[in-house]
């Protein structure tokens, strides 16, 4: 190509025949982009359906909830007219009377008075009867006034705070989800408030995850460190046999190494068992080491670590020996050249690893789940909670979203202190 | 774009469920699994298959209507047939994702009753016809606990007398309901004195007394387990789980039947099931007065329909009397509470994010 | 200065690579210690530095010995083969880490960093990483950090292997004038016998675990001890015998496997019927040669003529060896030969080396 650039002008070079050298350049080189294109096609595809799709659902429904619009369409446009004052008027009363008429008729899925329930339900916990059965006998309701004739149904109709609740759910977007995941509502007039500190949960969880999640990575370094130094310094054959043994729990079902840490840790179990032989403890005395936050970091660290380990141990290879050395003949101490010279070196290991680490334990959620118990369940358990047990999606989704928006924040700041082009994975 | 979204989703939420074949001729029974699924198998699915040749196909699930929900939603159907429990069977029926079934066109108990006067009050729903009554006890094993035995919920309760850990579910049902009995209130008051707030505190005020003894299970299969490994000196259970490690496997665990809170199990037909005219046949069939009272034979659960009690023989190795095992029988009912799904059905969400929150302490 | 008594070395507990190992160092010496790969020279340097402990044996340093003295309490400066320069630390701070270490102020690590720099002609580069800089500029560093903290002993173990030929060949002679106007002692190890012959005082040639020669380098390629010594410095030719008989002049004479009869000096055979080797340098033989009476001719055919500008290698057969290299210098009144052509060659007695047969 060169041999075609006019030489001594920097500007607009041209081929021979005129054409702009980056056209040519660019004509040149489309044949071989499009076919990079092609290769790296499935991947993209796959990674659109199977990730960003996904991950723009889930933040979409976290502020997406059309229920109210759905089940009641005429009453969600004439409530947003009320001013919250008193109780709706008589007028609004009909038309609500109406659409639930309409909405029982119907049982259309995702339309049901029954999801209307469900949604003014986690506003107003307690409320959900009351939709219900009035349900079953708004049909009876032929004529006004209307009012009335609710109120007759369920006292429960003269409370504002329901109206107010109607009013604020009848639009299709919300931030109730993110207010009950960072554990807010909305009170009786409509203003943000925390909610029961009993009934707060997933702030203090969220923070538990994150302070474990801290800890567990902080274990897996202090564990990893020294075994990956032997693993990068020990002769080929030795090193070879003690990367099996690391690599070896990787390639065993993450629910055979939990279940094995049950059999383990468990009052009857085999470490208990060893202790109450050797009488270290009495037979009344055996410790509960699982179901618990014990459990929750000795299981999870036993399966982070490999995570730790590779990145080291991938660092810690490309440090040859004569820098120790070089510092031993400078004068420095073994712990003096270890801290100042090998230490930083390894640096972006130890990087890219407690970022792996602690990324992976702010998700993790089936060795919480199984040996968690009460106090050891992290935030994803929760999240797990309400994608399949309560189905509450939106929750679920807020959660998740805010646990994304953690994780994107901690990238970022590591980003700004490490720089992730200096982060080795292995 | 909604309808996209939430078609994409569902089908990723659907994971693993695998579409099983729809074949003619055969039909996908979802169940609880275990001890429990065997007994239906013995006494619906077999004699179905040999009266109609419908061939089943039998799914074990861990309850709740979230994959019905997800299948529902995506269009996409797998299951003919669900066992559900009653609040799953009224919120999903609500939500619209259960077929209604008109209980008129059930058969006459073999007395000749009609249906609606032959199945126990509360038993027959819009959408959900009931085969069995369950019941959560607590249970203990003889050989571990002393001379003293506990008889009462209170006992439970009372880890000064008997010091050991205890198995709970791991949730807010029915442990509300234990902690209240425990705590004085007579088991057919619970529901009404649970409509207090302050009842809350207080139940939740007992059980804190045993929070420090506590080992948490989620799945049915685990408290016999839990006793069976000494790791608990008692706990609550689902009684026909602790039935057949008595009955099957000899343990000497002990039901204690005061303060127990009962419940029904289901069938349930997901809107637009594959096969749907198969399984209203099969769901008829099933809850014949026959096959219910068959059933019992297998498991200790108590057949739905009035008609099938008299018909409850022994237990299959042909020792064991059924009868006094159900939690329906007239001893066991002293100081009994059915569960109110009503109730739960409203506070459940709040209360699980108050039991959570209260575990996490 | 170091003194190696008696020094052995195993790793396995089977072989030995050092043997027996003996070696006086001088004060302000400059000692190479050259062999080829695993001849033992770089296993004698690490015992030197600390990094290897000896099997058997005493080395001292000032008269003291150090076997039990760890690295860094040694004082002893070195160099290595890849410059160990710290990737994460500046130039500056690369050089001051030696100062720091020993406590040395802020301002007076800044000072002789400032100074050390100046002497290896990089005033400007102590704020940059060793990454950012040349080949050439990170010997200079390395060197630079060795010599900062003034020790009176400096190791280099191949310090100028990974540069190409043109900044090595100067290097040595920037290396040369440090040692020269510092006087500190060197002991430098090498497998490029140029290298040692220009740099070194002295040259210890190493093969076997076991040193073969040490001399000065006019010495060692003059006057070779023995057959390694003579292949390993410098082109010679081999032309295999058998001892006839020694004479008192220390001429032996010797029965070539062609037949032919040589004298040449006896260096390390002592008896009448001993296989040997004659060594004899390329640049020694002549074509035609004016007779006298010590002078040994042959005769050999020309199979190959090489131009190399200043003279023409010429490759012969001489007394059944094909490879018989003659240097036949460019100079106004040489033998025009031509490939094919049979000549007579020969030299001086006295050139001709007899040595240990080694094949024998």
């Amino acid at each position: 190509m060169t041999d075609v650039a006019a030489p001594g002008a920097p500007e607009n070079i041209t081929t021979s025949d005129g054409v702009p050298l980056k056209v040519s350049l660019a004509r040149a080189t489309r044949r071989q982009r499009m076919q990079a294109l092609l290769l790296v096609l499935p991947l993209l595809l796959f990674l659109l359906v199977a990730f960003v799709l996904p991950i723009g659902e889930m933040l979409f429904r976290s502020i997406y909830s059309p229920i109210g619009p759905d089940v009641l369409p005429n009453f969600s446009k004439v409530i947003q007219e009320w001013d919250g004052e008193d109780l709706p008027p008589e007028s609004t009363f009909e038309v609500f009377v109406k659409d639930m008429t309409a909405a029982r008729e119907s049982n259309e899925i995702g339309k049901t008075v029954g999801n209307l329930a469900t949604r003014v339900n986690y506003e107003i916990p307690g409320s959900r009867g009351l939709f219900t059965k009035s349900a079953r006998k708004v049909k009876n309701i032929t004529e006004g006034p209307y009012k009335e004739a609710l109120i007759g149904l369920d006292k429960r109709w003269e409370d504002q705070h329901i109206w107010r609740t109607l009013q604020r759910i009848s639009s299709n977007y919300t931030m109730s989800f993110y207010l009950a995941a960072t554990d807010r509502k909305y009170d009786e007039n409509n203003d943000i408030v925390m909610a029961d500190p009993l009934y707060q949960i997933y702030l203090p969880i969220m923070g538990k995850t994150l302070w474990l999640s801290a800890l567990i990575t902080f274990i897996c370094l202090l564990v990893a460190y020294p075994v990956s130094y032997l693993l990068a310094t020990l002769p080929l054959r030795t090193s070879n046999l003690l990367m099996i043994m690391v690599l070896l729990p990787f390639w065993t079902s993450l629910l055979v190494r939990t279940t094995a840490w049950i059999a383990m840790l468990q009052t009857e179990g085999i470490v208990n068992n060893i202790l109450v032989f050797t009488r270290v403890i009495s037979e009344e005395s055996r410790i509960q080491m699982i179901y618990n936050q014990t459990g929750t970091i000795v299981a999870m660290v036993h399966i982070l670590l490999p995570f730790m380990i590779l990145p080291l141990y991938s660092v810690m290879k490309t440090i040859p020996p004569y820098y120790m050395r070089a510092a031993r003949s400078l004068g420095a101490t073994g712990t003096y050249s270890f801290v100042k010279v090998y230490f930083p070196q390894t640096i972006p290991g130890i990087a890219a690893g407690t970022l792996l680490v602690f990324i992976l334990a702010i998700g993790y959620y089936i060795t919480p789940a199984l040996v968690g118990g009460s106090d050891g369940l992290l935030i994803s358990n929760l999240i797990a909670d309400h994608i399949k047990k309560t189905l509450n999606w939106s929750l679920g989704s807020a959660l998740g979203a805010i646990l994304l928006a953690i994780v994107l924040i901690f990238y970022w700041i590591y980003n700004k202190l490490v720089g992730v082009d200096n982060l080795k994975f292995g | 774009m909604k309808k996209f979204l939430t078609t994409s989703l569902s089908v990723l939420a659907l994971g693993a469920v695998s579409t099983a074949a729809s074949a003619e001729g055969s039909l996908t029974a979802v169940s609880w699994g275990g001890a429990y699924t065997k007994s239906q198998v013995k006494a619906y699915h077999e004699p179905f298959t040999a009266k109609t040749g419908i061939k089943i196909n039998s799914v074990d699930y861990s309850g709740g209507i979230a994959e019905v929900k997800a299948q529902v939603e995506a269009g996409n159907v797998s299951w003919d047939i669900v066992d559900v429990e009653l609040s799953d069977a009224v919120r999903g029926c609500d939500e619209g994702i259960f077929e209604k079934i008109d209980a008129s066109t059930l058969p006459a108990g073999a007395d000749g009753k009609p249906a609606q006067e032959d199945f126990l009050p509360g038993t027959l729903h819009e959408c959900a016809v009931a085969n069995i009554v369950w019941s959560t006890i607590y249970a203990y094993d003889d050989t571990k606990i002393g001379d003293k035995k506990p008889t009462t919920m209170a006992d439970f309760f009372d880890t000064k007398t008997w010091e050991g850990k205890r198995g709970l579910r791991k949730g807010p049902k029915p442990n509300l309901e234990f902690a209240l009995i425990a705590d004085g209130v007579a088991a057919a008051d619970v529901y009404e004195e649970l409509a207090k707030p302050e009842s809350i505190d207080r139940a939740f005020a007992k059980l804190d007394t045993i929070k420090a003894s506590a080992v948490w299970w989620e799945a049915g299969a685990q408290p016999p387990q839990l006793l069976a490994d000494g790791e608990v000196l008692m706990t609550t259970a689902y009684n026909g789980r602790i039935f057949n490690a008595v009955a099957a496997e000899n343990k000497p665990f002990v039901i204690v039947w005061d303060g127990q809170v009962w419940d029904i199990d289901l069938w349930a037909i997901p809107k637009g099931a594959p096969n749907m005219d198969k399984a209203m046949e099969f769901l008829k069939f099933s809850t014949e007065t026959q096959q219910l009272a068959n059933q019992a034979k297998y498991i200790a659960y108590g057949p739905a329909r009035m008609s099938s009690a008299p018909l409850v023989g022994k237990y299959e190795d042909g020792k064991i009397d059924m009868g006094p095992q159900m939690p329906t029988a007239a001893a066991n009912l002293a100081n009994a509470v059915q569960n109110d799904f009503e109730w739960w059905a409203d506070n459940q969400d709040a209360l699980n994010e108050r039991f959570n929150a209260w575990l996490a302490q | 200065m170091v003194r190696f008594q008696n020094v052995q070395k195993s790793y396995d507990g089977e072989t030995l690579v050092v043997k027996d190992l003996n070696l006086d160092i001088a004060t302000g010496e400059f000692v190479t210690m050259l062999g080829p790969s695993g001849s033992g020279k770089t296993t004698t340097l690490m015992m030197l530095a600390g990094f290897e402990p000896a099997t058997h044996g005493e080395i001292y340093l000032n008269g003291n010995p150090i076997n039990n003295v760890p690295p860094h309490k040694r004082g002893i400066g070195m160099v290595f083969q890849n410059y160990a320069l710290f990737p994460h630390m500046s130039v500056a701070e690369n050089l001051a880490f030696p100062l720091a270490v020993r406590g040395m102020t802020k301002s007076e690590q800044e000072d002789k960093v400032k100074r050390v720099l100046e002497m290896v002609e990089l005033p400007e580069f102590g704020g940059r990483r060793p990454a950012q800089l040349s080949g050439g500029q990170q010997q200079r560093v390395a060197v630079a950090r060795a010599l900062v903290f003034e020790p009176d002993l400096v190791l280099m173990d191949e310090p100028l292997g990974a540069l190409d030929k043109q900044l090595r060949e100067q290097m040595q002679y920037e290396i040369k004038h440090i040692h020269e106007s510092l006087g500190v002692t060197v002991v430098y190890v090498t497998h490029d016998q140029s290298e040692a012959l220009t740099m070194s005082d002295r040259v210890a040639v190493f093969e076997d675990g076991i040193i073969q020669q040490l001399s000065s380098p006019e010495e060692l390629y003059e006057r070779p001890k023995n057959s390694f010594v003579a292949q390993f410095i410098g082109e010679n030719n081999k032309l295999r015998g058998t001892v006839q008989e020694i004479g008192k002049d220390k001429l032996a004479t010797v029965k070539l496997d062609s037949g032919d009869m040589v004298k040449a000096l006896a260096v390390n055979v002592s008896s009448k019927g001993e296989r040997t080797l004659l060594s004899v340098r390329p640049e020694r033989v002549a074509i035609e040669p004016k007779k006298t009476p010590n002078t040994v001719t042959l005769t050999g055919r020309v199979e190959e003529l090489i131009y190399l500008g200043d003279h023409i290698r010429t490759r012969m057969s001489v007394a059944g060896h094909p490879d018989f290299i003659v240097k036949v210098p460019n100079n106004a009144e040489h033998h025009e030969l031509t490939q094919g052509q049979t000549t007579t060659l020969g030299w001086q007695a006295e050139d001709c080396r007899a040595l240990d047969d080694l094949a024998a």
